[in-house]
Order: structure tokens, then sequence, then C-alpha cells
């Protein structure tokens, strides 16, 4: 029974979001803190060094860490803010059971875990295996994602778990998986600083990866040039020596047509390209066709600033391209990351110092919850669940038989369409609000309101808790220890600040436990994240991702360590293809011959415009987070719909005034801001909000073929200018989906 | 030239606000920032650009107090009004040049950056430059400034007859020698030319030739 128990309004009267403006205590009593606790911040895939000040066993406030090498004390907003979640009234403190009419009544443990036990056994024996699904989140711990992937495999036994890295980082890794043999940033960032050129690829750096933005300027100090593609002109781009206002899913049209002109200009390594690549023949092939009047037709652009980003990118000795889900976001975000790094290969500029590539990892452990089995289709050590050498060492340390672990199970959108069909009829969720983050958010909330038990584990009634049968209050990162990856590669360790307030208890312990109901004790006996970590250590033992050789004790004398780090003497690996031996058998890179293809939805006559989303810098992923913290709220408090002057004067809209938004799946009413900084047949709206305010009410659920990822970056919409919504949504705080 | 000092790179600015949040962080005013976060025009940009007090050598606040309130430290920096002096009067508010000044109703006092006294006084960086994460706002060496920057830093502005110097640097073209802002934009009118390049997706658009 999925369905919220009372109206949405009382649920966030009694549960949030709600801005906290005040640390613990209040501002007067702060005092000098009893201890300084150095750790990260658990926004975005930076994952800065930050110091938290603890009194009284509460975080209190923070100190910048400056000695951490990776943002030498820089922190965005969110970090700066991010303390403040622990004071927040919302806080779950106790186990809660849904109580049809009523509401959430606090529970006890046993309770609770035995039903979701019994509930999972119950579905499982009804229904089979894999009716029962675990959903899960790339802010956890590498700890708790391996811990995830164990559970969904041996103690529950369904092929069903995936999770929301799904919506961030799976084109991106598949594209370099495909052309590299390995998923990870190729360089630590300290290589971007010494490039020459450097290309932005649909990466919003100042807002969705804000200490970056440095990296960026010490290399134009030192002369770089620096090109961007995006629809808006973004913060960075504001001064940048080239912004190509590029046309959404136009990407392949730039990338393909530079490498047009940087042949025929001479600039391609062919010597590079004979000895360590394949595939350059049917590339060269491909992008023969692309001129750059091709190009800029598929790309909306005028051809010239095709022509002046080869002349940028292609005679540079050094280069570093930086890509995020601006080109990821696509029915074809494999193909927009392969065609971005054929102008890598092309130039045989990587694995050398100020030479490579990155992509910008989104959420906070965008990187390692990849790599430790999380994920429907793997293995920890980034190891491939259908390899039968690779099923039979983990079944080995994970000490089952080979053949009860299942096989590929469905990725997190079809997952949902499972539930929607009814196949699947029960769900576990960790770190995941896909009431806010899905596409086509009346479809998903149609498929949660169809389950026959759902549970969830969350330190905040989150807007997809409200649907939970049970809610299981887990823990805050700075309530709990364990390491994770950072964009770079590199492994870093949170430390515990405090211990989870109340009846809140460590997400780890809540999974044992449940495992030990579901009578797979022995595999669970872990007695802390350490223990979890080191059973990781030998699991990922001569995969891709291998952290063997990695300790706690190494990460904190060593400021963190890049993966693969097969030994305990081994240094780590902070640039990796040194020498350009990359990571397929054959040593080689396998570049791959892209063609442009429409998207899923293109604007037609129905619905003219073009609606992109994204991101703001003072919000995290769905905001369940972000939208607790006042100073964030006060910052950014609502989305808007950002449009040219042009399209504006078109549909009679100014700055200030209502619009609605409506696509083929649903609509919102928000407001708009009106600039010359964005394409005029394009819309934008940042994602973070819930219900009438969220743009995935808008998006499409069209995945790319091989990564699953929705096109979150384009889709056809209508807008019109309209009155102030006055519904009862429409009144709530804007941190719950009200209007300003 | 060894000494630290603070300088601001507005090119760098990305909006981002990291000052103005770590700034209401200070145990001495408490959820109040003293840095200022100018959005220039969204309209047609979004160029962004943070003001912190420039602490100037002859600071003007100082001079218009009638309650003598305003105390300059012996190493020049420019404190908050003092509470028992302080008369709410905002003369200090009108006159500044750079805006800088607060006047705080609730606490019928007016406050502003104090460079992170507290801070800066024990070696410690100010909070905003600290966290600034483009560092256009960056608390540094004038040495390691020339070292690892174009431009040049400045402290001298020239407000038509009056020249203020200042503790605080900017970072301008290689070229200049000093600041000159001259006033080209009265608040809501477009008879005088815009203070910054417009920024027009659409006209890059129609750009035929590079």
């Amino acid at each position: 029974m999925a369905r919220l128990p009372i109206p949405v309004e009382e649920l966030v009267a009694r549960h949030g979001p709600h801005a906290n403006r005040l640390p613990l205590g209040g501002w007067t009593s702060r005092g000098e803190p009893d201890r300084i606790v150095k750790t990260h911040c658990c926004f975005c895939g930076q994952q800065c060094g930050i110091q938290l000040k603890v009194k009284n066993e509460q975080v209190v406030g923070f100190e910048p860490w400056e000695d951490f090498p990776f943002n030498r004390g820089k922190l965005c907003p969110k970090g700066v803010k991010r303390y403040l979640q622990d004071a927040s009234p919302d806080r779950l403190l106790a186990p809660l059971e849904r109580v049809e009419g009523v509401g959430f009544r606090e529970a006890n443990w046993d309770t609770v875990l035995d039903r979701t036990a019994r509930e999972i056994r119950r579905i499982q024996g009804a229904y089979g295996d894999d009716a029962f699904a675990i959903l899960t989140g790339a802010s956890l711990t590498n700890e708790k994602a391996y811990l995830m992937g164990k559970f969904a495999r041996v103690a529950v036994r369904t092929s069903n778990i995936d999770y929301n890295g799904r919506l961030c980082m799976v084109s991106a890794a598949a594209a370099s998986k495909k052309v590299f043999g390995i998923d990870r940033s190729a360089n630590p960032w300290s290589d971007i600083a010494k490039a020459e050129a450097i290309l932005v690829a649909g990466a919003n750096i100042g807002e969705c990866a804000p200490i970056t933005t440095d990296y960026l300027w010490q290399a134009r100090e030192r002369g770089a040039r620096i090109v961007v593609l995006d629809p808006r002109l973004t913060p960075i781009a504001r001064t940048v020596d080239l912004f190509i206002p590029v046309r959404p899913g136009g990407d392949i049209g730039v990338f393909n047509a530079m490498l047009h002109v940087m042949i025929e200009r001479g600039w391609v390594d062919r010597r590079f390209l004979a000895e360590h690549t394949t595939g350059w023949e049917k590339v060269e092939a491909a992008v023969g066709r692309y001129t750059p009047e091709v190009g800029a037709k598929i790309a909306g652009v005028p051809a010239s600033l095709i022509v002046k980003a080869a002349e940028i990118w292609g005679p540079a000795r050094t280069s570093f391209l930086l890509h995020a889900r601006g080109i990821e976001h696509h029915s074809k975000g494999v193909d927009n990351c392969l065609a971005a790094l054929n102008l890598v290969l092309a130039t045989g500029r990587i694995g050398r110092e100020g030479c490579g590539y990155a992509m910008v990892t989104g959420q906070g452990n965008g990187q390692g919850a990849r790599e430790q089995g999380g994920k429907c289709d793997q293995l920890p050590g980034s190891r491939d669940l259908e390899n039968p050498d690779h099923r039979r060492y983990i079944a080995e340390v994970w000490r089952v038989p080979e053949s009860s672990i299942p096989h590929k199970g469905l990725s997190a959108v079809p997952l949902v369409d499972a539930i929607h069909e009814g196949r699947i009829k029960g769900l576990l969720l960790l770190c995941f609000n896909p009431l806010v983050s899905l596409p086509d958010q009346s479809y998903v909330r149609e498929a949660l309101e169809r389950l026959e038990y759902f549970a969830v584990i969350d330190f905040f009634l989150s807007e997809t808790a409200r649907h939970a049968d049970v809610v299981l209050p887990g823990s805050l990162m700075e309530e709990d220890e364990g390491t994770t990856t950072n964009v770079e590669g590199r492994v870093i360790r949170h430390r515990q600040a405090v211990r989870p307030p109340g009846g809140a208890r460590e997400d780890w312990r809540i999974v044992c436990d449940l495992a030990s109901r579901l009578g797979v004790a022995d595999k669970f006996a872990f007695s802390s994240p350490r223990a979890i970590f080191d059973e990781l250590r030998v699991a990922s033992r001569g995969g891709v991702s291998d952290y063997a050789g990695i300790t706690w004790e190494r990460i904190e004398a060593e400021n963190g360590i890049f993966w693969p780090c097969p030994a305990l003497d081994h240094p780590g690996t902070p640039r990796l293809y040194e020498g350009s031996r990359f990571g397929h058998s054959d040593g080689k890179a396998h570049l791959q011959a892209v063609e442009w293809r429409p998207s899923a939805e293109e604007p037609d006559g129905d619905y003219p415009i073009i609606l992109t989303t994204g991101r703001v810098v003072a919000h995290y992923l769905s905001g369940s987070q972000t939208r607790r913290i006042g100073g964030l709220v006060d910052q950014t408090p609502e989305p808007w719909c950002e449009l040219h002057p042009r399209l504006a004067a078109s549909l009679g809209v100014n700055s200030g005034d209502f619009v609605r938004l409506a696509s083929r799946r649903g609509e919102i009413v928000v407001h708009a801001l009106v600039t010359t900084t964005i394409r005029p047949d394009t819309v934008f709206v940042p994602y973070h909000w819930p219900l009438d305010r969220a743009a995935n009410r808008l998006t499409n659920r069209a995945l790319d073929p091989i990564s699953h990822i929705p096109e979150f970056k384009i889709c056809a919409v209508r807008v019109s200018r309209a009155n102030r919504p006055d519904d009862s949504l429409a009144r709530l705080a804007p941190e719950a989906g009200g209007v300003v | 030239m060894n000494e630290l000092a603070f300088f601001i790179d507005y090119s760098r600015c990305i909006g981002c606000q990291a000052c103005v949040q770590a700034c209401e962080e200070c145990d001495t005013h408490r959820g109040r920032s003293m840095i200022h976060l100018e959005v220039i025009e969204r309209g047609d940009s979004v160029q962004t650009a943070p003001q912190v007090c420039m602490h100037c050598e002859d600071p003007i606040c100082a001079r218009v107090c009638p309650a003598d309130a305003i105390k300059q430290t012996p190493d020049g920096v420019t404190q908050s009004s003092l509470k028992p002096r302080c008369i709410g009067c905002s003369n200090c508010v009108l006159a500044c040049p750079f805006g800088v000044p607060r006047y705080f109703a609730e606490l019928d006092q007016m406050m502003k950056c104090d460079y992170c006294y507290d801070r800066t006084s024990v070696g410690l960086r100010p909070m905003c430059a600290t966290v600034c994460p483009s560092q256009a706002l960056a608390f540094t060496t004038l040495t390691e400034i020339e070292r690892t920057r174009n431009g040049k830093a400045v402290n001298r502005w020239v407000f038509g007859e009056e020249v203020v110097k200042t503790k605080v640097y900017v970072i301008v073209p290689e070229t200049a020698q000093e600041v000159r802002p001259d006033l080209v934009q009265l608040a809501g009118t477009r008879t005088h030319p815009a203070p910054h390049a417009p920024y027009d997706v659409a006209a890059l658009l129609e750009a035929t030739s590079p």
C-alpha cells in the first residue's frame, strides 16, 4: 500500500521540508567547539575537505580544511551550510509505520525490521525472487554501496538492484569503458591547470562543480584558451575564449565537425593513432561527412564557431576535456561522450601531464558507488555480473555458490516500469528520491502507488518516503564513517563526527540486521564500516577498480589514494594511461565512430519549445537535504523558467510573471526569468523541487540504449503566461513545492 | 610584497554566494552577511561582483560619522561601528563610495566587513576568501598574485576629483594604473552605455564570421 496516508499538505506540516536557519543551540551558545573533525562535504562528487565543529555531541558549525590538497579550504555555499542539516526539525528519530488516514506512527525497530523481512519473503514467495527490488544511491559511501550489492544478491537474492547513478554517471561510464576499458576520469585535477586548451562540454562548472572553477582559471592565468559548449551562457562561459551556444542534442555536430577540421588542417597525431588505438579509419570516414556547415546545422550554431573551436583545440600542445550531464543526459548520451573522446584521442594528448580528460562526477560518491556492485549488471571491483570468472571470484569472497548469485536485473527506469506493470511488487529504497529526480513524475507516482510493500531508509521523510509502508531512520554522512571516491578517482575518508540522534541508526547496521532476519547473519557479521571496507578490498582485488592496497590509515597519511592500487606498497594511480597503455586487453584505446541522430522528442507544432533542465549551486540533487537548509533556501527558494527576450516577447511574458510549462506528460507553473543568456529556442528549469514545481513532471522517460540514462536535457514543451497559482500546493512553503 | 593582502578579481566570480553564506557564519555577526554579492544585470548577463569593505587608508565612513563610532585599527582595518557610540544615522552608509556599511534596524547599529579581524589578526585568512571557489576573492601576498595571475593588482581609485587608496586590491588589466569607476548609468535609465558588454546568445547565433 504505497499511497499517501494523509494529504500531502498535512505530511509537509509534520515532516517538512522546513527550512532551518539556526545552528543547534542557536547562534549565541556555540562558543568554542569540543572537537573539530576533518572530513568531507557530502554534496557533489568533488568531495571537498571540510572540518566540522562538534559541541555537546552535536555538529554546530564548520571550519575550512586548508591542508586538503583538492580544495585547499575552498567550499561552495552547500558545503558552508551543510552542517545545518544536523539541526533540522524534520530529522527522523524513530522508525515510522504508515497508518491510513492518520499519517506515520512511531514504531520500534524490531517491529519494522521483522515486518520488512517478512514482506520480502512473502512477496518473493508469491511472485518470484525478482519481484522484490532495491534502489540505492550514489551518495552512499563505498562501504554502503558494496553492502547493498551484496545484500541484494546474497540476502534478498533478487536480480533487481540499481541506483540513482543511473541518472548521473552511466553515459560517461559506458563511453569511457568502451574507449579506454576503464571507467574513471583519466587525470588528477592538477592536470587541468596545466592544459593549454580546455574544452568544457555540457558542464555548468560554476554551479555544479564550483571548486573546479579555480582549476580552470589557474589554467587561463597560464595562457590556456577555454571553449564552453552549453545552451546557456553559464557563469564560466561569460569570460572564456569561446562560448558555443549549442542546441540541446546537437553536440555531436560540434564534435564531429571539429574533428573534420582538425583532419583537414593536419592537427591529428597519426603516429599515436596507428600505434595505440583501433577504429580510427571508421572515425575518419564518419567525420568526413561532418563539414563545419553540416555540424553547424545539427548544432544550431554558426559554422564559424566550430572552426574556431577546432583552431583552439587542434594545434594545442596540451589539452583537457571536461564533460558532464549536459552531453550525457540524452538518449544518445553515450554517443555524445564517444564523439567528445575522439577529440582527445585524435590528438594523442592523454596520459601525460596536462593532457587528458575527465567526467565531472555529479553525486557525492558518483565515482565509487558505481564500482562496488550496486548496479544491476555489476559485481564489486567494477566486475561484470555475467562474466563467469568474475562471478566465481565474488562467490568465493561472499562464501556462496556461484549459481546462487542472480543474473543481470533491471536498471532504475525500467525497474520503475516493472513496478508500474505489476512485475515488481516490493521495494526497499535507500538514498534515492525518485519522486523528484526521475523523469515523468506522474508515471513514477502511479508506479509507487502499485507497490504491495515499500520500505525506505532515510534521515528525512523525502517526497518519496511519504509513500512508504515503513520508514527506517538512517544516518547522515557525518553520523557514520566510511570512504568515498572523488571526481578524480581519489579514495578519501569520511569521519564520523557524531552518533545518529535519537533512535536513528547507521544505515549499515540497519541493512545487516535485515540480512540477519533473512537468514544470512553469518555473511553480514560486520562490526564496523572498516570491516566492510576490508572485505571490499578483497572483492575488488584484481578488478578494474582495485582497492586492495588502500587502507584507511594510508588514506589519512597520503591525503587519499587514487585507484587502481593493487598492493600496500603501490602508490596509487593519479594519472591513468601513462605511456599510452590503455585498459583493454590489447593495451589500445578503441575509438568509436559516431553518427548524430535526433533526440527522442524534438519540438513540433504542438510542443514547439525545447526544455532543458539542470542544477543550481545552492541545491543538491532532489533537494531533500538542501531544501531543509535555510541559507540555501533563501539563496534559491524556488525553480524558475529561464527564457530569451525574443521568445518571451512572442509569448507576452515579462520577467517575474508566472508561466505554465506543459509537455505531453504534465505541467508546472513557475516564475519566468527573461534573459539574453539562453538560446531563443530553449527554456531552462532547474529540477530540485517537487510536486507542481517539479521540472521532472515534464521530462521524458526516453533512455539511452546502452547506459539507460534518461533524456533530462531535451523534451518538447508549450509555454504560456499564467496567473499566480493559488491552490493548496502553491501555498506551501517554496522548499516544500510552493511558490514565493 | 610578502605581507598577506586581500585581492578581488571580478573576472573570476561565478556568483555562487559561498562568500555570503560563509560570512553569515561568523560568531560576531551571527547569521548576518557583511559581504555584498551584486548581480549586475541578470536580464543580459550572468555577471556578479562580490563587494567586501575596501578598507580605505582614510576611511570616508569614519570621517563622516558624527558620533565618532567608526574606528580604524593601527594596521588599517576599518571596523564596524562601536555599539555604545553608533546613533544609527546612516551617514556612513550614504558616504561610502563602495556601498559597504549596512544599518541593521533590529540592532540599531551599522555593521560592516571588518577584514575578519578575529581571523586575520591571528594569521588566519578571512572566511570569504578562504572558501571562495573561484578565488575571485583571494587572501595572499602581492608576490604570489604577480606570480600566478594575469593583470595587475591596484588599490588606487579615482572618483571624479576624489582619490581613494584602499588596503584591498582589485585586479585590473596590465595597462591600468588605477580604477576610474566613471558614472556610466543611473539607476533605471538607459541614457548611458551599459556598464558591461551585453551577452546576447541570439546575437552570437546570428554571427556569420568569427
